[in-house]
């Protein structure tokens, strides 16, 4: 290779001294100021042109699937938490769900729709951040402002139901943790609503906006056989035509009974997939509001004298060990976070001794229940899913969500494999890229929507 | 203390005030706390009244490095160069827990806490901590540098 | 059902195994046979796997009833958009022979999935023109999703090991 000079090297071709091309050689990230995400391209430039890129990822690799085999079947939900900490609750609600398929177990009716609701409203959250963030990549920071105050209405919801903003660890085999707290309907039908004026603002300021789509219309296209080929699902998928959709394709929970639409694009670009991620939003309401009204509520315990059983009442005479005739009435309580203030509806959790853990009032009330809840607390008992293995897919906010789990027998995780919807668009990004100019880098790979947790693991 | 001793302690006291209110901070996001440092950063929590405002995506203009999710093995020598790249004076906030004590990730991937690696001032807990402890933690520096020996 | 007979009936003993659990269908091929197995399950109409969903790979060296037999079982997860069914295949490799070939030909996904497998597991895929760790770091030594690798086992490129 001829020697070239220092100018020659730091400004490549065109630089006139008359070496001939030369391409600069540039590496973006893993701590880039316009993505936010930590991932490494090499790039090749040539002038302003990327001729080639390699992607580098594993810097939030977390021994997701090591974890897991540590502890119990439940012990893996916090680590589900944080694989996409956008949408967690479709994380907690994928793995529990592969458990149950692995223990053959069918959920309630009231569970179902609490994890169909509590699941959109997440997707809402993981599109809002996307659309948000990737927009104040490219200036618009307005958006991004709106977008997340609209996150805070739904993060308010979802601690209502959870406990916690962010890491809910929500799902559980077998079920959920608590019941939906009271009124929640009114509440999520108002932040609906307040969510619904954010994105028509959105879409006033981005949709038809000059800049925003000369920054993303044709950028960042892929066509249809690479996406299939690149096994990529979700949004970025149906943005090339595709209507795939787990919810649609194989429904689990009560999918089937919802109506929605899949919004589809054609072109494969950064726009069609900003038109879907909107399109979907609206939609994932939609469903929600459908199963808010369909939720059945089960009926109310009572006592002899067809009074609602006071739930607190109840515990305390169970602790203080009067436990006569308290077994007669058939036992359906369960918490929720505003504790046992209040009647409960009939179980949100499978009957199942194996996976769930007994009510209070039957664990301190009788020896039958105390015994079910040591088998399943204590170490070395727990659940215990006969040996075998199961794949269960959800419609995660980025695509098919998968989770395989082996299961040897015992009472800890053999294996856990997350299949990532994030991973097959990265792996796919340089197809985006290359070609096009360094600067349309930043859109393309807000629109991937990396996520780091799942992605790495 | 002579008038000099008077002077330099009431000119310290002026600079660290007014440090204090211009917080350039350097988020280096990594993980899961991210959601929350934005979720602070943006309207509803609004840092910008603790004039903290403005994040500066590049080391050299930031006075503060937010360590905002965790570090594994392969990210804690860029961290630690990032961390040299600043200027001074500046301060390290160890946000959540994962940069803390490495949380619940004791496993070969992850760094066991970051002030293995790189000095810290404040240290924030909470998986990830919520905008009000961020906020807490935040004026918590702000105390720190009007109390210290300002360089200048 | 009508998916593992057609395997059976098309490729004989190379199908090593079939099994229907929960819904899964999942088919054990032998390694010879494999990437005869993959280009049918992708080519053939009736079947048009045109995704593939997964690819991973597990470690049975602790599994009870299994620790004589071949350690890793490399499974890979199928997907048709157009049929909308799912196969599981897996190929099971011992340790000292842990290498398949590569599928990148059929699905360029592929490409990084193998790559993860070999960082976790050290299971090589021959004609592989890429194989460097996806997740860990190049200085690290071992694969750390082997049951015998202990989990807290650190390999820092800088700081105290501990």
């Amino acid at each position: 290779m001829a020697q070239t000079t220092r100018r020659e090297f730091m400004l490549g071709e065109g630089s006139g001294t008359g070496g001939g091309p030369q391409n600069l050689h540039v590496g973006v990230g893993p701590a880039h100021p316009a993505m936010h995400g930590i991932i490494r391209i090499v790039t090749e430039l040539d002038g302003e042109t990327l001729v080639k890129a390699d992607v580098e990822i594993g810097y939030l690799h977390r021994a997701f699937e090591k974890d897991c085999e540590q502890g119990g079947w439940n012990n893996a939900i916090p680590f589900t938490d944080r694989l996409n900490y956008v949408s967690p609750l479709i994380n907690n609600f994928g793995y529990a769900s592969a458990v149950e398929k692995l223990l053959d177990i069918d959920v309630t009716e009231r569970c179902k729709y609490i994890r169909v609701i509590m699941s959109e409203i997440s997707r809402i959250c993981d599109h809002l951040t996307c659309v948000g963030a990737s927009a104040m990549e490219l200036g618009a920071f307005t958006v991004f402002l709106y977008m997340i105050k609209a996150r805070e209405f739904l993060w308010e919801l979802v601690e209502d139901v959870t406990g916690a903003r962010l890491t809910i660890s929500y799902g559980r085999v077998g079920g959920v943790k608590a019941d939906l707290p009271e009124g929640f309907a009114d509440k999520t039908l108002h932040a609906f609503k307040q969510t619904r004026e954010v994105l028509d603002e959105v879409h006033r300021l981005l949709t038809g906006n000059r800049i925003f789509m000369d920054r993303m219309v044709g950028v960042g296209a892929l066509s249809r056989e690479e996406t299939v080929g690149y096994a990529i699902t979700g949004p970025l998928l149906r943005a090339v035509g595709v209507p795939y959709d787990v919810r649609r394709a194989q429904p689990y929970y009560v999918y089937d009974r919802l109506e929605f639409e899949i919004p589809t694009q054609k072109d494969g670009d950064n726009y069609s997939r900003y038109l879907v991620r909107m399109a979907e939003m609206e939609q994932s309401m939609r469903i929600a509001e459908q199963a808010l009204a369909a939720i059945p509520s089960g009926p109310i315990n009572v006592d002899f004298e067809g009074r609602p059983i006071d739930p607190a009442a109840y515990v305390d005479r169970g602790k203080q060990g009067k436990t006569e005739g308290l077994l007669l009435i058939p036992i359906t309580l369960s918490p929720n976070l505003q504790g046992q203030q209040r009647a409960a509806y009939g179980r949100v959790n499978v009957e199942d001794k194996r996976v769930v853990l007994p009510p209070k009032e039957t664990a301190y009330g009788s020896i039958e229940g105390l015994m079910n809840h040591f088998m399943l607390i204590m170490e070395g008992y727990g659940i215990r899913p006969p040996a075998g293995e199961a794949y269960f897919p959800v419609e995660g906010a980025n695509g098919e969500l998968g989770f395989y789990v082996v299961s040897d027998g015992s009472d800890r995780p053999y294996r856990v494999r997350c299949r990532p919807p994030c991973l097959p668009p990265l792996a796919a990004l340089h197809r985006m890229i290359v070609g096009e100019m360094v600067a349309d880098m930043i859109p393309t790979f807000g629109s991937v929507n990396m996520i780091g947790g799942e992605l790495d693991r | 203390m002579g008038v000099g001793g008077f002077f330099t302690s009431k000119l310290d006291e002026a600079i660290g005030w007014a440090r204090k209110y211009s917080i350039f901070q350097y988020p280096f996001v990594t993980a899961c706390c991210g959601m929350e440092y934005m979720a602070t950063a943006c309207s509803h929590y609004d840092i910008d009244r603790f004039g903290a405002g403005l994040p500066r995506f590049s080391p050299r203009q930031a006075d503060v490095l937010f360590v905002v999710g965790t570090i594994s093995h392969k990210m804690a020598p860029v961290l630690k160069r990032i961390y040299d790249q600043m200027t001074e004076p500046k301060w390290v906030v160890a946000f959540g827990v994962c940069t803390c004590t490495g949380g619940f990730y004791d496993n070969y991937a992850t760094v066991m806490g970051i002030d293995t690696i790189i000095p810290v001032d404040i240290y924030i807990p909470g998986c990830p901590p919520r905008p009000e402890s961020v906020i807490d933690g935040l004026m918590k520096l702000q105390d720190k540098i009007t109390a210290q020996v300002q360089r200048y | 059902m009508a998916i593992l007979d057609e395997l059976r009936r098309r490729f004989g003993d190379a199908i090593v195994e079939t099994d229907e659990h929960r819904g899964d269908l999942t088919a054990v091929v032998a390694r010879d046979a494999l990437l005869a197995v993959l280009a049918h399950c992708r080519h053939e109409a009736a079947l048009a796997f045109d995704v593939l969903m997964d690819l991973t790979a597990v470690d049975y060296q602790k599994f009870p009833g299994r620790e004589d037999g071949p350690r890793f079982e490399v499974v890979y997860h199928l997907y048709s958009i157009a049929r909308n069914h799912r196969l599981r295949l897996k190929v099971r490799v011992d340790e000292d022979d842990a290498h398949v070939p590569t599928a990148m030909t059929l699905w360029p996904i592929a490409n990084w999935l193998e790559r993860e497998v070999w960082d976790m597991f050290g299971v090589r895929f021959d004609g592989h023109p890429d194989l460097r760790r996806l997740l860990l770091y190049e200085e690290f030594v071992g694969h750390p999703l082997r049951k015998d690798y202990p989990i807290n086992r650190r390999q820092p490129l800088i700081g105290p090991a501990s």
